[in-house]
């Protein structure tokens, strides 16, 4: 019996469709049904495009006529709440945006859609994507889909648990601290955070400006390259996008996928992320990759990074003051909710009003914390302090980057913590993102791939694969050949391992 | 006005008090209920005392970064591109009447 189409990566489908074994109706119709029968338990899910059918009856119809198509061409992605769609709410998981639809696609989403893509939905997530777990969704957490009562990882908890249960192929996330990579190396899924200003975040709700990046989610390297080659490149309607010629992610995965030996390939391991404090199964299953690399012939260094000790603590800064004044825009006047006071009151009190209940209670922490962080008085201190901060980790990287070709560490301190465990704790819950924020505050690339499941729980691991700037490619070329090293010496793929669920 | 302030020169040390964060959540706009204050006000403590360690290696000798990639100024010619329609603007405003946004008062008595 053919495996089922929602089994199959996004290349593999896209084999498929060019030779005509199977239709884009097909496929999307084997990811609803998918998605009907899981996602009551998995609630990855915000919102169902109700044209998914349609968009993909209309590809199919191109390619019967003879049109041209590129890659991925009829494959379904789900899309992270987070980033704007015509015709699909778009609410970043807060019940301030509850409902609005936007008046224009986010750029990466268009790219989606011009490269004929089908659109399955809009993927739950961290209210304004703030937080490592999706509990503070205003619409609900998601469940992680090899532990139901476990935390998916977040912000983009929704994207990373719609791939691993096998919901859609791909996704897009966006990541301002980890929120791509932590949820990935939770649900045994692939992450990846490009290079600041790679890919355009025109028309992505903005968190911290100077830290967002979109970025592709999947169950293979492979698959995030052929994301990432769509999504990427200039777009001028964002000031920071990068006007770099970007080589094809896809040739490099390919390249990597092929490759038989690492030799000359130094690869660092930052001894500041290889912590005493990290679960034992975790270190225990990244030394084990540290030796298979080894073994492949790469030289092994380790490299110290002294600053990153400081990196979420400036993170925490400069996080909260950039989103309290992003977030300034929630004002009860062009979009979104609008609470009238009892009694009435000027437009102030409307505002005061409407951001006390269209907010929760992670997004008023942070949004106060910048505030304060931004006051007369205190700006030096903090947000200039963090600021400083950053070129010294920006200098840990430079140094590093020196002696080694790439850089490794686990993507996340420990396996998938249980839902409400670190609910009423924000630093326990601040503390999960350790190993990623330093590329945010650097501006690097880093990818989070399954390194195997942890003894003790059974639940996934993830390795962050860190590249200097620009050098996405190398991300793709050693997660492919990485990644094909593990399934050969497990005999599997990890997510195979995961539990049905229906 | 009897609020204190941060900009009252009180030092950070001084730590956040009630009327601290009552004030921090008026410039945000944000109407919080006392007890919001209340559990903020231990909360926002906790979080300051650990992120306070940024002091300790940031010295006047190191320059400060705002921004992760180095970019010059990004211009682009001065032609009209595509803008919303007025329709698509006002698509998702809480309240207008047809060309404008529609809000309450904006001046309070006092003012």
């Amino acid at each position: 019996m053919a495996a089922a189409l929602n089994t199959l990566t996004a290349a593999e489908l896209s084999d498929k469709l060019a030779s005509g074994d199977v239709s884009s109706v097909e496929v999307t119709q084997a990811h609803l049904d998918r998605i009907a029968a899981v996602d009551a338990d998995v609630h990855a899910f915000l919102h169902l495009n109700e044209n998914a059918l349609d968009t993909a009856a209309n590809v199919d119809a191109k390619r019967k006529a003879g049109e041209k198509l590129g890659p991925l061409a009829g494959v379904p992605i789900a899309i992270k709440d987070v980033l704007c769609t015509l015709g699909m709410p778009s609410t970043a998981g807060s019940r301030i945006l509850e409902g609005w639809v936007p008046p224009y696609d986010a750029t990466v989403v268009a790219r989606l859609r011009a490269a004929n893509l089908v659109l399955l939905g809009k993927t739950n997530m961290d209210e304004f994507a703030m937080g490592s777990s999706t509990e503070f969704s205003a619409y609900g957490a998601t469940h992680n889909p090899w532990d139901l009562d476990r935390i998916p990882g977040g912000s983009g908890g929704g994207s990373a648990a719609a791939v691993a249960a096998f919901e859609t192929p791909i996704a897009l996330g966006s990541d301002t601290g980890g929120s791509i990579r932590q949820p990935a190396a939770v649900t045994g899924s692939v992450g990846v955070k490009p290079t600041y200003g790679g890919v355009s975040r025109y028309g992505a709700i903005a968190l911290a400006s100077s830290l967002d990046q979109v970025g592709p989610v999947s169950r293979t390297v492979l698959d995030a390259a052929l994301v990432h080659d769509i999504i990427g490149g200039h777009d001028p309607r964002d000031s920071t996008s990068l006007t770099d010629k970007w080589p094809s992610f896809a040739e490099a995965a390919r390249a990597g996928a092929q490759q038989e030996s690492l030799k000359g390939l130094r690869i660092g391991v930052v001894k500041e992320l290889d912590a005493p404090g990290f679960q034992a199964g975790v270190s225990q299953r990244f030394h084990e990759t540290l030796t298979l690399l080894a073994d492949a012939g790469a030289e092994i260094v380790e490299v110290g990074a002294p600053n990153f000790e400081y990196a979420v603590a400036a993170y925490y800064l400069i996080l909260p003051a950039e989103a309290s004044s992003n977030l300034a825009k929630f004002d009860s006047v062009r979009f979104g909710l609008r609470v009238n006071p009892v009694g009435g009151g000027t437009v102030e009190d409307v505002m005061a009003a409407t951001r006390e209940q269209g907010f929760g209670p992670e997004v008023k922490r942070r949004i106060i914390l910048g505030t304060y962080a931004l006051s007369a008085g205190y700006y030096d201190a903090y947000y200039g302090s963090a600021q400083k901060v950053r070129t010294l980790i920006q200098r840990d990287f430079s140094a590093a980057f020196s002696q080694a070709d790439v850089l490794v560490s686990p993507a996340a301190p420990t396996t998938a913590f249980r839902l409400g465990e670190k609910l009423e704790d924000p630093l326990a819950m601040y503390l999960n993102d350790v190993t990623t924020i330093p590329a945010n505050l650097a501006g690097i690339p880093g990818m989070s791939l399954p390194m195997g499941l942890a003894p003790e729980d059974g639940l996934p691991t993830g390795i962050q694969i860190m590249a200097p700037a620009r050098a996405d490619d190398r991300l793709y070329k050693l997660g492919a050949t990485l990644e094909r090293l593990l399934v050969d010496k497990w005999g599997h793929t990890l997510l195979s391992q995961a539990p049905a669920l229906s | 006005m009897s609020q204190s302030t941060p900009s009252q020169g009180k030092s950070k040390e001084a730590g956040l008090t009630p009327d601290v964060v009552r004030h921090l959540a008026g410039l945000a706009r944000i109407a919080l209920t006392e007890d919001e204050v209340a559990k903020l006000t231990g909360e926002l403590g906790i979080i300051l005392a650990s992120i306070d360690k940024v002091s300790e290696v940031a010295t006047a000798d190191v320059p400060g970064t705002s921004h992760p990639i180095p970019l010059t100024n990004v211009y682009r010619d001065d032609v009209p591109g595509p803008t919303l329609t007025t329709a698509e603007a006002l698509a998702g405003a809480p309240d207008h009447d047809g060309s404008r946004f529609r809000v309450t008062a904006i001046l309070g008595e006092e003012q």
